[in-house]
């Protein structure tokens, strides 16, 4: 299958996180990649061309492939296993619990084509319950990253980080988000793109940049909303969510469940260290069938449906 | 070096026999040591302990190449307790193989002990990756053993899982991909007692004919005696040969062994030996282990 290309000017974070992980492979012998027949899903194809030797490609068994990235972590290798999100979590997640995270071996689990974007491929190519599977598992990294720039660093500092890691990787194309200059991605650090001081939207992955176009549209009606990347789930940046809760108002989305996800993770800290009223956006459940684009539109998770929840969010808080 | 580098080294001048007998005189030191720990627990796995005492005792005392002074050498070999369970068996050997404080068996199980109820690496050195649910042990081994294989490493790769842990799908994933890489780096041990939790594994869903299915996923298959130090030796030398595919040892064993009122009792796969029944355990082993030394 040839490879998709996304449209002009934007970006498939695929591409940065293959770019990414063979630059550090190249500087790297340890530095290996495990796969379930998904080395072209994966776009692992050069990778494979230039280290042969340490693209380790089990077939179609994902218990296999994340107990195996677990001994080649053991065997002191740094593995980056890689598949489809919905098969790697769903299918592995006692693996990943027992073997990975309740082991503490410096495995790092890669969820390709993640959220929606099998689309019309109906729920169980969803992976949209992956973030409120593995925050629940202790001692286990979650990143998802929104742009090619953020993908490449969260492959960095994973690589840098000893022990695991799960990266949710998009395959629906963004655009590149504009950042102050030094900026910079730590584990456990969410970073504020626009400030605000009326309501505060968390957000992380592919609602990022919408999330900002619904602060602009915000804005314009005299609204100013702070837009926060919260690209690390677990652990959470609980300062810039204490100081997102002064705003009185937060919203989050995400291309996952509505519950148990980002979402749940703020609600769970602002309900015991700052109340504040909240709206969660994300998907209810089993997602009819419709492209990736449609579901995103049809359950809010838009420019305007952000906007939406905002606006209602502030109405009940004068009433 | 400790105890066992030392007797390693000495392995190539010491006779079978010899080397035979100190397998058996330290199984019969775990076996009792261990039933003490479950007495002590009031909890305990004893049937599988029992049954995997001799393989263990070989392997830790004999065969493994690994130092307790530095467990996480990179060239150390991997032993991996698959059947995760059986804490009694592995502990008893950690302990006696110098990775803690024979003492410190006096903690099983208790609150905040490092011996948990099954093994955890972040607690314990010497334990290679956490077990207890069955099914994980043979694939993380399969990953250890690429590793050495990509990096022409010569530690080698040892599993010991239980025969009914062998219904598990991801045992036979793994054991697929070990036949297509070709890994002559890894030997599984099957302790093949025939039972499992509630009853025998071909009442519940059988495993044999075992030896075809293995052959059938490209390995290299031996059986053995599992109760017979000289005979576990043997094939564990053999085991360490270069070869071209993975090794299984069907290790025929009895589920309680050496202790007549558990063996081949599926009721003691897990239980507690009340005073009298440990009494006569400990009489059993004691005379076993006379017998042994005349």
């Amino acid at each position: 299958m040839a490879a998709a290309t996304a449209p002009a000017g934007l970006f498939d974070c695929r591409d940065a996180y293959v770019r990414t992980v063979e630059e550090l492979a190249a500087n790297d012998s340890r530095i290996v990649a495990v796969v379930n027949d998904s080395v072209g899903s994966s776009k692992l194809g050069k990778f494979r061309e230039r280290f042969p030797d340490r693209l380790i490609n089990v077939g179609i068994a994902e218990q296999n492939m994340v107990g195996v990235g677990a001994g080649l972590a053991n065997g002191g290798k740094i593995p980056f296993v890689s598949g489809a999100g919905c098969f790697l979590t769903a299918r592995a997640m006692e693996q990943i619990k027992a073997d990975c995270a309740y082991s503490q071996q410096n495995v790092k689990l890669c969820g390709i084509s993640s959220g929606v974007a099998y689309g019309e491929l109906g729920a169980t190519h969803h992976s949209i319950e992956d973030v409120a599977w593995l925050r629940a598992i202790d001692k286990l990294t979650v990143i998802v990253p929104a742009d090619p720039w953020e993908t490449a660093e969260a492959i960095r500092a994973a690589a840098a980080h000893d022990g695991p890691v799960y990266i949710k990787i998009s395959r629906m194309p963004v655009p590149a988000l504009e950042r102050p200059e030094g900026a910079t991605f730590a584990i456990g650090k969410g970073e504020v793109l626009r400030e605000g001081g009326d309501i505060a939207i968390v957000v992380n992955g592919t609602l990022v940049h919408r999330a900002l176009a619904a602060a602009a549209a915000l804005a314009a009606e005299g609204i100013a909303a702070r837009v926060i990347n919260m690209a690390s789930v677990s652990p959470l940046d609980t300062d810039l969510i204490a100081a997102a809760a002064r705003t009185g108002a937060i919203i989050t989305a995400e291309e996952g469940l509505a519950q148990g996800g980002l979402g749940g993770a703020i609600a769970e800290y602002c309900a015991q260290h700052d109340p504040v009223r909240m709206r969660m956006l994300g998907f209810p459940g089993f997602l009819p069938t419709g492209s990736a684009a449609w579901l995103m539109e049809r359950y809010g998770l838009s420019a305007t449906g952000i906007a939406a929840a905002a606006r209602e969010l502030l109405a009940t808080r004068t009433t | 070096m400790n105890r066992v580098g030392l007797e390693r080294r000495e392995t190539a001048v010491r006779t079978l026999e010899s080397r035979a007998a100190h397998v058996r005189e330290r199984a019969n030191w775990m076996r009792r040591r261990l039933l003490r720990m479950i007495v002590d627990a009031g909890q305990g796995h004893p049937g599988g302990d029992l049954s995997s005492a001799d393989i263990i005792a070989a392997l830790y005392f004999d065969i493994l190449r690994i130092e307790s002074t530095s467990p996480a050498a990179p060239n150390r070999d991997r032993f991996v307790m698959s059947k995760g369970h059986c804490t009694g068996a592995l502990y008893t050997a950690l302990a006696g193989a110098g990775f803690f404080e024979e003492q410190e068996l006096e903690t099983y199980l208790k609150p905040e002990s490092r011996l948990n109820g099954h093994p955890n690496r972040t607690y314990l050195p010497g334990v290679e990756t956490n077990t207890g649910p069955l099914g994980h042990g043979l694939p993380v081994a399969v990953g250890i053993a690429v590793a050495g294989q990509i990096d022409r490493a010569d530690y080698r790769v040892f599993v010991l899982t239980g025969d009914g842990e062998l219904q598990e799908g991801s045992m036979w994933e793994a054991a697929m991909f070990a036949g297509h890489r070709g890994l002559g780096n890894l030997t599984v041990i099957i302790d093949r007692n025939r039972l499992q939790q509630g009853a025998g594994t071909e009442d519940t869903n059988s495993l044999e004919p075992l030896a075809d299915k293995w052959r059938a996923f490209g390995w290299e298959v031996v059986g053995v005696d599992g109760h017979d130090p000289a005979a576990l030796l043997e094939t564990f030398d053999r085991a360490v040969e270069p070869r071209g595919k993975p090794l299984v040892i069907i290790a025929d064993t009895i589920k309680g062994r050496g202790v007549s009122f558990m063996e081949n009792q599926a009721g003691w796969h897990h239980g507690v030996p009340n005073a009298e029944q440990y009494a006569q355990a400990l009489k059993e082993l004691g005379a076993e282990l006379e017998a042994e030394m005349n």
